[in-house]
């Protein structure tokens, strides 16, 4: 039985699962899950991930949601190389540790940005201009302890090959880059790991993975499912606030 | 620490007497013995050699210094080779401990410390109470994650993981006892919650349970701590905001 993967590759923690998979040989089935359709509100996708969220995986009657539980699954089933994950307990442990900060910083921050942006809008909700600057101030923030804790003089989080951290951290600092927020602007250090990560991934499979994000303002008539509007409206609002 | 980052408790409860002394040894800053008592300690500079990110826990071997509870759970977990229910080697019920230390972070762990802010330390910190419909913003919040963590992570199993306790189950615990000392009983009404929390107890053992939650059970005393001004004056723009 091949495996599964839920993806939607607007979504950052797909398309690091995307490029995992593929990087690896990993043979998986690309279930597209359209995020602005509101596919992940339907049934039969409940039926995958009760908590209607991309990405998800199916293996057999085994179904996976969260994209770092979906990673680690995948490299030790699939068997990846070491630097992945490295079987070095110290750093192994520094992978873990980014994998965990980085959710209510990184993640949050580069997602904060995203939906103000372009979510906000679409869902027929008023922009925020002081919503949008106050997530840019917080991202630059994560972003300079992203530098200093992290990443340091390193070529990579941890040391000197590309791990899941990197992987992890790259997708969810190209969502503000594909609407219009160029973080790596002023950031040698940070632009110089980023064409690390590239390369050590592949540019092509980076491009591919990226295409969508990276041409999302080119989609000017991006429609959202009525319904997922509906539903989100409140949800916008809230975070807004 | 009276930041009262509960995840240090999950580490403490993972030791047994034959890891304690060991990790004693290890320096581990959260034991009670060394925890930082006056507040705001985590912002010195001694503390910001072990934890950049200033904040707890951390853990120091050696030269290796580290930080995240979950990761230092984990490094734990396989430096001292604990049984295997903590941390399954099954892939699958390893994926299962992964899914829920990866969906805590932004939702148990993002809810239930306000409670705690709301309740306790904001008033502390700023001299103002808060409004009713804060704390009540907060639980309805909490309510929804607290209705996916038993319809997709507990389901009708005693443990998250099948029948034995699992880091899943001492990450969630904690967390969720952080409402309990700030005098919000979030556990009246989950029937299923409740008979769960007592089976981590047990599983825990009762004694290193209590003595984990010691602090946390007693926040009311924390309201007659005395702040350190400096840190009062630092604090107070980031809690203002928070209140928002």
């Amino acid at each position: 039985m091949v495996v599964e993967l839920f993806l939607d590759l607007l979504s950052q923690p797909c398309r690091a699962l995307f490029i995992f998979a593929k990087k690896n040989n990993i043979p998986f089935v690309f279930k597209h899950v359209e995020l602005l359709k509101g596919h992940h509100h339907s049934e039969e996708f409940g039926k995958v991930n009760v908590l209607k969220k991309v990405p998800a995986l199916k293996d057999g009657a085994f179904t996976l949601a969260e994209s770092i539980a979906i990673l680690l699954y995948l490299s030790r089933k699939f068997n990846t190389p070491d630097h992945w994950y490295p079987s070095d307990l110290q750093k192994r442990a520094q992978v873990d540790e980014y994998l965990s900060w980085q959710h209510a910083t990184i993640r949050e921050k580069g997602c904060k940005i995203f939906i103000t942006k372009v979510l906000v809008p679409l869902a027929g909700q008023p922009f925020s201009p002081e919503t949008l600057e106050e997530a840019v101030e917080e991202l630059n923030s994560a972003l300079k302890q992203f530098e200093e804790k992290f990443l340091q003089d390193k070529p990579f989080i941890v040391g000197n090959e590309i791990s899941l951290a990197d992987l992890v951290a790259i997708v969810e600092l190209m969502q503000p880059i594909g609407v219009g927020c160029d973080i790596f602007e002023d950031r040698p250090k940070l632009s110089e790991w980023r064409n690390r990560v590239e390369e050590a991934v592949g540019k092509e499979l980076f491009q591919e993975a990226h295409e969508i994000i990276l041409n999302i303002k080119e989609l000017s008539n991006l429609q959202i499912d009525p319904q997922l509007k509906e539903h989100l409206a409140p949800v916008l609002r809230k975070m807004m606030k | 620490c009276v930041c009262a980052d509960l995840a240090a408790a999950a580490v403490c409860c993972v030791s047994d007497p034959v890891l304690v002394p060991a990790l004693h040894s290890a320096e581990i800053l959260h034991l009670s013995g060394s925890c930082c008592s006056p507040i705001g300690h985590h912002h010195s500079e001694e503390f910001g050699k072990v934890n950049v990110l200033k904040k707890v826990p951390a853990l120091k071997d050696g030269a290796f210094t580290l930080a995240e509870s979950t990761a230092i759970l984990l490094y734990l977990s396989r430096k001292y080779n604990t049984p295997d229910h903590w941390y399954p080697s099954d892939i699958q019920k390893r994926a299962r401990v992964d899914e829920y230390l990866s969906w805590h972070h932004t939702n148990i762990r993002t809810n239930a410390p306000k409670t705690l802010w709301i309740k306790v330390l904001i008033p502390l910190f700023t001299g103002q109470k808060l409004p009713p419909e804060k704390l009540q913003e907060v639980m309805d919040e909490l309510a929804i994650s607290l209705k996916q963590f038993e319809e997709k992570f507990l389901q009708d199993k005693p443990f998250i993981v099948g029948s034995e306790i699992s880091l899943a189950d001492l990450v969630a615990i904690v967390e969720l006892m952080q409402p309990v000392g700030a005098d919000c009983n979030i556990f009246e009404g989950w029937p299923k919650l409740v008979a769960w929390r007592s089976q981590v107890e047990e599983a825990v053992r009762k004694e290193l349970f209590q003595g984990a939650h010691e602090r946390i059970l007693n926040a009311q005393d924390l309201r007659k701590v005395q702040i350190d001004p400096q840190m009062k004056k630092e604090m107070k723009p980031l809690l203002l905001k928070m209140l928002k």
